[in-house]
């Protein structure tokens, strides 16, 4: 390997001195091994022989150790990952259901995303290091941040799919109790709130991708271009899966085209997403996150095959259902803990560079 | 979205702190040059930043790497001593492992010269040991600092990145974001200040504010870490590598000084005798910010697809 710095005409021994008394000689020129001004010149280095010498994928390290650092995020994060997604696609359900009166998937599908977003918030400040500092979240609103950005978002997408639950609850209630007052308000605003919380809810499923690609974790970063639509397929598949367990059959028709669809977008963008993720693929198929990521192919497959042949069958539907919701949250656990692991091993942050270099030489930038 | 940045924004050559608002009237930008080539080893940087900064000491291990007991750079770490050993020579250098020199030491055994001085022109041992003292970066396009979401992370006067703890909620989004692992959250120890909490070099913030020199830099006894402005330390790093290119040691080469890669040029950059991973650093590292507005236009694309999904699923036929 070439030194990548120009030589300059510059005269180092003026340039090389620090602030001190005038005249004492620095140490900063002194030469490596030159053991006080024995000074030689010595055979040039041959550039580049050692890295063809080793055969591909070897790589340097200091003594093995990570170069990047993990996360410092435990199960709560892919848990909210999941739920958040969960809560979304419940939104777009209930909303769907609302406009073309299927009662009970609207009733559901609002609870399922006030619950899950309910369980999602609670996650991620369980997760923080100082939790009573949670609203320093809301100090700022950066475009740069990803976890800003959906702070906001979430912070629009919440209100309003509480109020559409509220008025889920507020309909339970007896005729003489809902009809006074702010209850009667809440019920004439379920309807308005929930189209809004359906058109805030797929910035909610898709930011979550952007969370995780805009890291140095190489099997994350590497990921960015397929990782939002893995997680909406997964997403709206999870949602639907809980609408086809908490809805009689007569209803699910469309939540099972969304599992079926969702289903497949998840699986077929996974695919695409380790061809494009070269060597930082391999976390994916290793331990722990292996196992999940194989544990989400064959339940999202299972659940997609399930739903499409449940016809009116309740219970194959439930099962198909149970699958998706399952299967979804492999994915985020399974793509979670890959890339934890590939920050723990340095040949993940190495190998990619070095390839880049041998093929484009050195990043820099260009106007 | 890529409106909603500005040029140079998130990658290539610019002055950080005049970027983040600072006036006309702002300091020139301050770093480090690492001239790890006369690093002698001597983590006298390691306790000064510990002393100066009340770093807690949180753990006693024999790593048994070389000299290296402190591990890496991390939240109870703000400078790290990386130590190599390798079978192989630099250069034409003389070592001074076969001679040993009289110190005038009292000894045991009988003085006078060693019996069997090597022949002149003897084989010279194949062994070099190098030696890096590591430290943040201060990039100027700082993936912790644009990732940070509550703003404790921010950009001093001086182009430097630094943590404000009564800020920071311990989100923790700026550990994986840094591409060369330095910050990190203070797990520990148990009543240690700040624990739950980014932290990492502030390079000296309240010594830079009253026109000290950071503390490590002040503690190096051989000048291999040099503080000042970092246009004038480029120079010095350039005529440093000159001169040791002339003195036949191509392995000399820099870390981190070109305000072109991939993140916009360090605030504290080296000169290294080994490729950056020898050392534990990312050989050609690119803040992760740069793909942000092609994340955002893909996630973008996502959900709109998953609107559209459900919104055609709704608008078959009614069964």
């Amino acid at each position: 390997m070439t030194p990548q710095h120009r030589a300059t005409d510059w005269a180092p021994d003026n340039a090389v001195s620090r602030d001190g008394p005038e005249g004492v000689a620095s140490q900063t020129g002194a030469l490596v091994g030159s053991a006080g001004g024995r000074r030689r010149k010595g055979r040039r280095r041959k550039g580049g022989a050692e890295q063809s010498m080793v055969p591909e994928a070897e790589f340097t390290s200091y003594y093995g150790r990570p170069i990047v650092k993990p996360s410092p995020w435990e199960a709560d994060i892919p848990a909210y990952l999941f739920a958040g997604g969960l809560a979304a696609g419940s939104s777009l359900i209930a909303a769907g259901a609302d406009v073309t009166g299927r009662p009970v998937l609207r009733r559901t599908g609002r609870l399922a995303a006030l619950g899950a977003l309910s369980f999602s918030m609670a996650a991620l400040v369980h997760d923080l290091g100082k939790p009573s500092r949670f609203t320093n979240m809301l100090r700022t609103a950066k475009p740069t941040s990803p976890m800003s950005v959906g702070t906001w978002i979430l912070s629009t997408y919440g209100p309003f799919a509480g109020l559409a639950a509220a008025a889920e609850v507020t309909s339970l209630l007896p005729e003489q109790v809902r009809s006074r007052g702010p209850l009667r308000l809440v019920g004439l605003l379920g309807r308005p709130a929930g189209l809004m919380a359906a058109v805030c809810a797929p910035p909610v499923a898709a930011y979550t991708a952007v969370l995780l690609s805009d890291t140095a974790t190489p099997s994350w970063h590497s990921a960015y271009k397929e990782l939002p639509f893995v997680f909406v397929g997964s997403a709206s598949a999870a949602a639907a899966g809980v609408g086809m367990i908490t809805a009689p059959t007569h209803e699910t028709g469309p939540v099972r085209r969304m599992a079926a669809a969702g289903a497949l977008l998840e699986l077929a963008m996974e695919q695409r997403m380790e061809r494009s993720m070269g060597v930082t693929a391999e976390p994916l198929h290793h331990g722990k996150a292996g196992r999940l990521m194989r544990a989400a192919k064959v339940l999202t497959a299972a659940g997609a095959a399930g739903t499409l042949v449940a016809g009116r069958s309740r219970a194959l539907a439930a099962a198909s259902g149970a699958a998706l919701v399952l299967g979804s949250a492999c994915t985020r656990f399974g793509v979670f803990e890959a890339g934890q692991e590939s920050a723990k091993d340095p040949k993940y942050t190495v190998v990619p560079q070095r390839e880049r270099l041998e093929r484009e030489g050195p990043v820099r930038y260009q106007p | 979205m890529t409106s909603l940045f500005r040029e140079n924004d998130l990658w290539g050559p610019l002055d950080p702190s005049e970027e983040a608002g600072y006036g006309e009237e702002r300091p020139k930008r301050k770093g480090f040059f690492t001239d790890t080539s006369i690093c002698i080893g001597c983590k006298a940087c390691e306790v000064a930043c510990k002393e100066w900064n009340d770093v807690p000491a949180d753990h006693f291990d024999m790593l048994g790497s070389s000299y290296d007991n402190s591990h890496s750079l991390n939240a109870n770490q703000w400078r790290h001593v990386a130590f190599i050993e390798q079978p192989k020579r630099l250069g034409d250098q003389e070592s001074g492992l076969r001679q040993t020199v009289d110190i005038g030491m009292p000894v045991m055994a009988p003085s006078g010269p060693p019996e069997t001085e090597p022949a002149d022109g003897a084989e010279k041992p194949d062994f070099r040991w190098l030696m890096s003292s590591d430290v943040c970066k201060h990039c100027t396009h700082a993936a912790c600092l644009d990732v940070c979401p509550t703003g404790s992370l921010f950009r001093s006067e001086f182009g430097t990145v630094v943590v404000q703890d009564d800020i920071c909620n311990g989100c923790g989004y700026c550990v994986p974001a840094c591409p060369y692992g330095v910050i990190e959250r203070r797990k520990g120890p148990e009543g240690a200040k700040n624990v739950g909490i980014a932290q990492k070099c502030t390079l000296c913030y309240d010594r830079l504010e009253a026109g000290q020199t950071p503390a490590c830099a002040q503690a190096c006894p051989t000048q291999s870490i040099q503080f000042g402005d970092v246009e004038e330390l480029r120079d010095r790093a350039n005529a440093r590598v000159a001169q040791m290119h002339d003195a036949g040691i191509m392995d000399a080469r820099l870390y981190g000084n070109d305000p072109d890669d991939g993140i916009g040029g360090a605030g504290a950059f080296f000169l290294l005798l080994d490729e950056p991973e020898v050392y534990g650093l990312p050989p050609d590292p690119v803040v992760t910010t740069r793909d942000l507005p092609h994340m955002f236009r893909r996630a973008s694309a996502a959900a709109a697809v998953m609107l559209a999904g459900a919104a055609v699923s709704f608008l078959g036929r009614r069964r």
